[in-house]
């Protein structure tokens, strides 16, 4: 086996060193009870050339770009990765390293990860970001946790224009702990509905997602004054991280934590994850984040260096006291979304969000052209929601015949949005390949 | 003695991103505009993000160059106890890559997603086995997170009995994230301390667990690298009150077709898909942690599931006693991928054999430092060995200072000052994919560390000598926080 070096003859000489007779005898504590019978029911091993013809079998089932045109984003999306971030992302320095805990070992993952929480920051409008988290979903199930402990209150309200999948990963983590999450309506504009809000009391948060699940920006400013004026912490979330490459990040509207989904920034879609939580915050926050953190120090000679920091916070110290039970971040996600970012530069970042936006906005126009309703008429970055005629969906199914994936069906999500599918559009589709879904829905 | 494999080569220095570039530079080929420029108001864009401006090759050699400031199991050997360092097969890189995995969209319809659903579902099948237990769910995104998990599965178990519980057994030789995990769900943890030879006694847990006890969180094989022998014994005390087992399987390369865990009495026990099964540790994650149930706990497993339907694979929601999500898709699977890729090209003799050779590695090392560290449970251990610095403490050199002297000689140190039951810690999980060549380097240098202890201590207090940056000052990073540029 390639992966195991050991020879006859060094196992005959360890076994000695150790004084064992041969390599069950080390298992002597084990209770004979515990023990396997015979050889565990698995397949039986395969080379790397069987095993390169079997995944790429398995490969080839699945439904992916260029073969397909798929219009479909809702918290994962397609977009193009320079093959300069692929390839820096494979240095196995980087890929085969632990956790930094000794950091002068480490400063490559170290410095690296300062950079992406500057530049997360920063995208934000925020003046710190951690480590990152396991994605979008749960860094806000981890935000909303935080606010309660700052504000030391036990009920946040939660727009229902948030991705539903990351509300129901909300609604596991509150589960047990008996705090209340209550729901924001949204309005025909496709925005969220504060009516009720004034009623509601003892808020430790309020979260609103912009752009939100129907594509629609929100109006932060106006709802972090709503929130604040009832001292809730205003805590705004995203799915699509480069829509601030255009629009007002959501710090200079007055979040007090900004967290979401940074998949968008370098990072391929792998069926859902691994994806990269990113989570900011104002910096009075800063002990009660959730989460790892980079910090800058100096070594002995008085260079510059980086150390995880402010551990205090955290599990292996806090144990059951700490800000989260959270033990890693999604590190190599992080390394991607910086690279990303770096590559991309100021300039490049607004360029290709704008280029998202303008062809979003000239897929709504032919579909509006060619009949259909736009839902919701607030303005959008890269994805919008569209109603089809009824009985759209057999046509949906002809479509992927065709290879097009006529983007989501809300229904199963929103049951009163029968017939509405949300759309997007990335860098990645062209002309053609809107004409020709515009074509084809309308046939 | 050998030439060391520490020594010092050119490595360049590297300043920070925002330090480089030069505005109007793009490292990115910016896709042809193909539509007309639309306008969005003024009210609605900000200024754009303050990023550098870099061309390509600042981008790849500002990396390159802090890659070469890192130190991993590629580089060499990284005995890191409880993290299972264990060398990362390339091939399974590659597989994870393959366009149709990491081009896959979560939300697709099943029918055009069969290829990572069957894949998902065999992972399932195969992790059941190798634990002897019922049932697995891949979707927590680490260990930690599966831990998490598990806590969840068994409040949703007691509620669905109708009684909630307040408190958790968690020995003192059981991961850190433990407490933490527990007192996510609401729990109470009650610790309980392992005996002289560094195992749970049954008579302790049977004075701590009542009826307002939800369950014990066990770690096994525990951190002191030593098998809970009595574990049996304690799940039935566990039970008879109406307590689950939750078991951190964090350690299972130890005992992969030796032990069937589902024998020793646990309900509950979480994997990590990059210690055991090989996928790498990515500087820190992503990671995954899958959790494997008994029949009992099945019904409260999150969703969705992979089911078969008429020979088809599928996504179910249907479990209206799920605990629900615990990620927003399916999780990691591009991790996923990885470990499936490992247990197929290991197979089942291999995998009994990297277990074998894991514990054999962990052994020889201690038979062959005993002399010079300490030895605080001087028995037959498991993947690791934990040391501490007793002998060298007289001599004003400790854990820490051997474990930063490692890195001159060219080692990753081992995990230190853990666990917190033995003073000044320093545990040593070799794994199975060290040579015993690598392994006696490795002995040679910490021997003549502790020689060096005795003879020129200076040498120590000042390691590392060899690194990019000495010791770093982390008093003032926590009391002086500097968290972005």
């Amino acid at each position: 086996m390639l992966y195991l070096p050991h020879t006859t003859e060094d196992i005959a000489s360890m076994l000695q060193a150790v004084g064992v007779d041969d390599l069950d005898g080390l298992f002597s504590t084990v209770p004979e009870d515990c023990r396997c019978k015979g050889d565990l029911n698995l397949p039986e091993a395969m080379t790397e050339w069987e095993l390169n013809e079997h995944m790429q079998a398995l490969s080839d089932s699945m439904a992916v770009s260029p073969e397909y045109k798929v219009f479909m984003g809702a918290g994962s999306y397609e977009h193009f990765i320079p093959a300069s971030v692929l390839y820096l992302l494979s240095r196995s320095e980087f890929v085969t390293s632990y956790t930094p805990y000794q950091p002068e070992m480490s400063q490559g993952t170290l410095q690296a990860i300062y950079e992406y929480q500057t530049l997360a920051a920063r995208l934000l409008g925020m003046e710190i970001a951690t480590a990152s988290h396991y994605d979008g979903a749960t860094a806000l199930a981890e935000s909303l946790l935080m606010a309660i402990r700052v504000t030391k209150r036990s009920k946040v309200a939660v727009s229902s224009l948030i991705h539903p999948l990351y509300r129901r990963v909300v609604r596991t983590y509150f589960e047990p702990t008996g705090y209340e999450v209550v729901e924001l309506g949204y309005l025909k504009s496709g925005v969220t509905d504060l009516t009720g809000f004034d009623e509601m009391e003892d808020l430790a948060a309020v979260a609103v997602q912009s752009p939100n699940f129907f594509g629609c920006v929100e109006d932060l400013q106006a709802i972090g004054e709503r929130a604040h004026d009832k001292e809730a912490l205003f805590i705004a979330s995203f799915t699509e991280a480069l829509s601030y490459g255009l629009l007002k990040n959501p710090g200079s509207q007055g979040a007090d934590v900004v967290c979401g989904e940074g998949q968008s920034l370098g990072i391929p879609r792998s069926f859902g994850g691994p994806q990269l939580g990113i989570l900011a915050s104002r910096k009075i926050y800063m002990r009660s984040l959730p989460g790892r953190l980079v910090g800058q120090t100096k070594d002995l000679d008085g260079k510059r260096g980086f150390v995880l920091t402010l551990a205090t916070r955290e599990q292996h110290i806090r144990r059951e006291k700490a800000t989260s039970n959270i033990c890693t971040n999604n590190s190599l996600c992080a390394l991607a979304a910086a690279t990303y970012m770096a590559s991309l530069g100021g300039t490049g970042i607004r360029e290709l969000a704008r280029l998202n936006h303008d062809k979003a906005e000239y897929l709504k126009n032919e579909l509006k052209k060619a009949g259909f309703t736009i839902s919701f008429d607030s303005p959008t970055f890269n994805e919008f929601v569209v109603e089809f005629p009824k009985g759209f969906e057999a046509n949906y199914g002809r479509l992927l015949e065709k290879k097009i994936i006529a983007g989501l069906s809300l229904a199963p999500y929103y049951p009163e949005l029968v017939n509405h599918y949300l759309l997007c559009v990335t860098e990645t589709r062209s002309k053609e390949d809107m004409d020709s879904l515009v074509r084809e829905v309308k046939s | 003695m050998r030439e060391s494999l520490g020594t010092t080569g050119l490595i360049l220095n590297e300043p920070l991103l925002w330090e480089k570039g030069r505005k109007g530079r793009c490292g990115f080929s910016l896709p042809r505009r193909d539509v007309e420029s639309s306008p969005l108001s003024p009210e609605l864009t900000g200024e754009g993000p303050d990023f550098p401006d870099l061309s390509e090759v600042d981008v790849v050699r500002h990396y390159t160059r802090l890659s070469q400031w890192n130190f991993g199991v590629d580089t060499g050997m990284y005995p890191l106890g409880s993290c299972t360092m264990k060398y990362s097969p390339k091939s399974n890189e590659r597989q994870a890559s393959l366009p149709g995995f990491s081009g896959a969209h979560p939300l697709l319809p099943a029918s055009l997603s069969q290829g990572v659903l069957r894949l998902m579902f065999e992972l399932e099948q195969y992790l059941a086995e190798i634990t002897g237990m019922d049932a697995t769910t891949l979707q927590p995104a680490a260990g930690a997170h599966g831990e998490l998990t598990g806590m969840l599965l068994i409040h949703a178990y007691h509620k669905s009995k109708g009684v909630l519980r307040s408190k958790i057994i968690v020995p003192d030789t059981a991961h850190g994230t433990n407490p933490a995990s527990a007192a996510l769900c609401g729990y109470r943890p009650v610790p309980v301390k392992s005996n002289e030879q560094g195992i749970l006694p049954v008579e302790a847990i049977a004075e701590v667990m009542d009826e307002e006890t939800a369950g014990i969180m066990v770690t096994n094989p525990n951190t002191l690298g030593l098998f809970e022998e009595n574990i049996q014994e304690i799940a039935e005390i566990v039970h008879a009150k109406g307590g689950l087992v939750y078991c951190d399987g964090a350690n299972m390369n130890a005992v992969m077709g030796i032990v069937q865990m589902g024998k020793t009495g646990i309900d509950i026990i979480h994997l990590n898909l990059h210690k055991t099964f090989s996928t790498p540790h990515g500087g820190g994650g992503p990671g995954s942690g899958p959790v494997c149930v008994k029949k009992h706990l099945e019904p409260f497993l999150p969703v969705p599931r992979v089911v078969v339907e008429n020979g088809k694979y599928a996504l179910s929601e249907n479990y209206p006693q799920s605990v629900g999500k615990l990620q927003a898709f399916h999780g990691n699977v591009g991790v996923i991928i990885k470990a499936y890729c490992y247990i197929r090209s290991m197979g089942p003799k291999n995998l009994k054999k990297a277990s074998q050779l894991a514990v054999l590695n962990a052994n020889y090392i201690k038979e062959m430092l005993k002399g010079t560290l300490d030895l605080p449970y001087d028995r037959p251990c498991m993947h690791e060995c934990v040391f501490s610095d007793k002998h060298q403490r007289p001599a004003k050199v400790l854990t820490l200072d051997m474990a930063k002297r490692l890195m001159d000689y060219g080692f990753h140190p081992p995990t230190v000052y853990f666990p917190l039951v033995v003073q000044g810690a320093i545990m040593i999980e070799p794994t199975e994919t060290e040579s015993k060549e690598d392994l006696d380097q490795f002995i040679e240098a910490f021997k003549a560390i502790a020689n060096e202890a005795k003879e020129n201590p200076g040498l120590l207090h000042e390691a590392p000598k060899k690194c990019k940056v000495k010791r770093l000052d982390e008093v003032t990073a926590a009391r002086k926080p500097c968290l972005a540029g």
